[in-house]
């Protein structure tokens, strides 16, 4: 398929899943209905419906997905490893442990998420020093650090729940698994959205050098050593942020990227952007299936996005290879 | 008339301690083609790492057509030295095509895409390395010699003055040699470029290299015009192999006893 026809039709898709996701809930609403409330004009309850809660709630889904399918597509040219996900090199696990510690201290709202924010980035650049430590760095060696950097935050996670007590258990459970209920307009991960693709898209043709290998990229010309350090730590602040929003949501930062090359795109000044629609649609539509599909119970959303992932990728696999 | 392209001065090149050459003075000159010759491990793709500015030399200097090679952005070098190196990565899917336009990215400003003349050097280089049929094939569907040559399309798609070659002739068959070594070597002479290789086929090297560059592993070198430098004694000592000369119809020949 054209990469541009790919782009073309995830923006529609993405359209078409927001327009869903405001119509469909316990109260549906048509699409002039939609319409209209988003205009400002009509009902004031389907205003305040739209406006106040549905809204911020896709806005957040998408943005959340855009960051994570994003960075995982960052992160694998990055370590040339197609397994990598964003939140291999511990992240996540950064972000846990100070915000479960933030909670001990009896830190909640806003605070809370700053402080898992920081915790992001404390592990960041703790597996960023550790690893360049020595001269020779390998995507091996940053790899094997972050891992073994997530597997301590990991610990340690457990560590705090075993002393946690009693009463606070079930408030720290709920934000390890992540939660798109209480979803404020994600201004802050817009805009964190935006700057980072405003960085990182300009050096797209920089990335197809270096998934060709490290010194292929440095023969064409590649500054390899700032392209890695900009590509890690924009992977990581994408990653950072959907994390505080939404806890960690798997599969998405790992297939995306998958999905979208073997749909053809495999030029990343193509395939950065289609990872932003692409990311953000699948969780979109996955967000509003789990709070639909069982209402008004929810599922985690991550469920949903691998019911709907794991067959699709799974069929273009086998399309290919025939 | 020849022009300098790459020199070295009193360059000093080690790897863990061991010397690979002690105040090596090249010079390579348009229209030359040089072979590296050495055992295993004799520093050979260091060097000619080195020489590409991939990695810094333990002292002397480089000079790339009269300036510092380390002075120079990668960009400005990637214009001039392009690399064949001896792997190839396939992680990501790409197409034959795609792979041979990232030789055009030194060319390409930030925001310019491939033009009409880019994918045309492209098109002709994949013709000259007899990949034209599988332009649109996915590189990771590609046997090893099929990757080697897409490697040196990448590589003439880059229109380099100096060309470094590591072990050229790798998982090449033997009409695939000959051809491609003699295009790259002739299109030095006629376009004033230069190439150097690694090849363990001391027989290929004297074919078409105008010179040789002995590595002995200890940090001594010993360089020259090809049929001044092959010599039984010199080849037998390079690797410690006793080596005799047989005078055939087109040149000497060196077979190990």
């Amino acid at each position: 398929m054209k990469p541009g026809r790919v782009l073309i039709g995830l923006a529609a898709a993405s359209v078409v899943l927001l327009a869903l996701a405001l119509a469909v809930g316990s109260v549906p609403l048509s699409l002039p209905e939609v319409l209209s409330a988003l205009a400002g004009q009509g009902d004031p309850l389907q205003q305040s419906l739209v406006w106040e809660l549905r809204l911020p709630r896709a806005a957040s889904a998408f943005i959340i997905g855009a960051q994570l399918a994003l960075a995982g597509a960052l992160m694998q040219v990055l370590l040339r490893n197609p397994l990598a996900d964003p939140y291999i090199l511990g992240v996540s696990g950064g972000a846990g442990v100070a915000a479960l510690c933030a909670m001990l201290l009896g830190l909640a709202g806003l605070l809370l998420t700053a402080s898992a924010f920081v915790g992001a980035l404390l592990s960041t650049l703790l597996v960023f020093g550790l690893a360049h430590s020595r001269i020779d760095w390998t995507p091996t060696r940053l790899l094997l650090t972050g891992v073994v950097v997530a597997m301590g935050w990991g610990a340690l996670i457990s560590f705090i729940l075993a002393i946690a007590p009693e009463a606070q258990l079930r408030g720290m459970l709920f934000w390890l698994m992540g939660d798109l209920s209480y979803s404020q307009f994600p201004a802050l991960g817009t805009v964190i959205l935006l700057l980072t693709s405003a960085l990182i898209w300009p050096q797209a043709r920089d990335l197809n050098v270096l998934a060709r290998g490290e010194w292929q990229a440095a023969a064409l010309g590649v500054e390899i050593q700032r392209l890695r350090w900009r590509l890690y730590f924009i992977a990581a602040l994408l990653t950072a942020s959907a994390v505080v929003q939404a806890g960690s949501i798997g599969f998405i930062g790992l297939v995306v990227p998958h999905l979208l090359r073997l749909l053809g795109c495999h030029d990343h000044r193509y395939l950065l952007p289609a990872a932003v629609l692409c990311g953000g649609s699948l969780l979109l539509l996955g967000d509003t299936l789990a709070r639909s599909m069982i209402a008004p119970q929810q599922l985690p959303v991550g469920i949903i996005t691998a019911f709907i992932g794991v067959p699709l990728f799974l069929y273009l696999l086998n399309r290919r290879v025939q | 008339m020849s022009q300098t392209i790459l020199r070295t001065e009193n360059l000093y090149v080690s790897i863990a301690g061991l010397p690979i050459c002690r105040a090596l003075d090249l010079t390579i000159e348009s229209g030359q083609c040089w072979a590296i010759l050495g055992r295993n491990g004799a520093g050979k793709t260091t060097l000619l790492h080195t020489l590409a500015g991939l990695r810094s030399p333990d002292a002397g200097r480089i000079l790339l057509e009269d300036t510092p090679l380390a002075t120079l952005p990668r960009r400005a070098i990637a214009q001039r030295i392009g690399v064949l190196f001896q792997e190839t990565d396939a992680t990501f899917p790409g197409t034959v095509l795609e792979q041979a336009l990232l030789g055009r990215h030194p060319w390409l400003g930030r925001w310019q895409w491939e033009g009409p003349s880019d994918h045309a050097l492209a098109v002709e280089a994949l013709r000259q390395v007899d990949l034209s049929a599988l332009q649109d094939r996915q590189v990771g569907t590609l046997s090893g010699g099929e990757r080697q040559r897409l490697a040196l399309a990448t590589l003439i798609t880059q229109v380099p003055r100096l060309l470094l070659l590591d072990e050229p002739n790798n998982h090449l068959d033997l009409h695939h040699q000959i051809t491609l070594l003699d295009l790259l070597c002739r299109q030095a002479r006629q376009h004033k470029t230069a190439v150097m290789m690694i090849v363990h086929d001391v027989n290929l090297a004297l074919r078409f290299c105008s010179h040789l560059l002995l590595l002995f592993g200890d940090g001594e070198t010993q360089q020259g015009p090809a049929l001044q430098v092959a010599t039984s004694e010199t080849l037998s000592r390079l690797y410690r192999q006793p080596i005799t000369r047989l005078d055939g119809p087109h040149g000497p020949v060196f077979v190990p006893q």
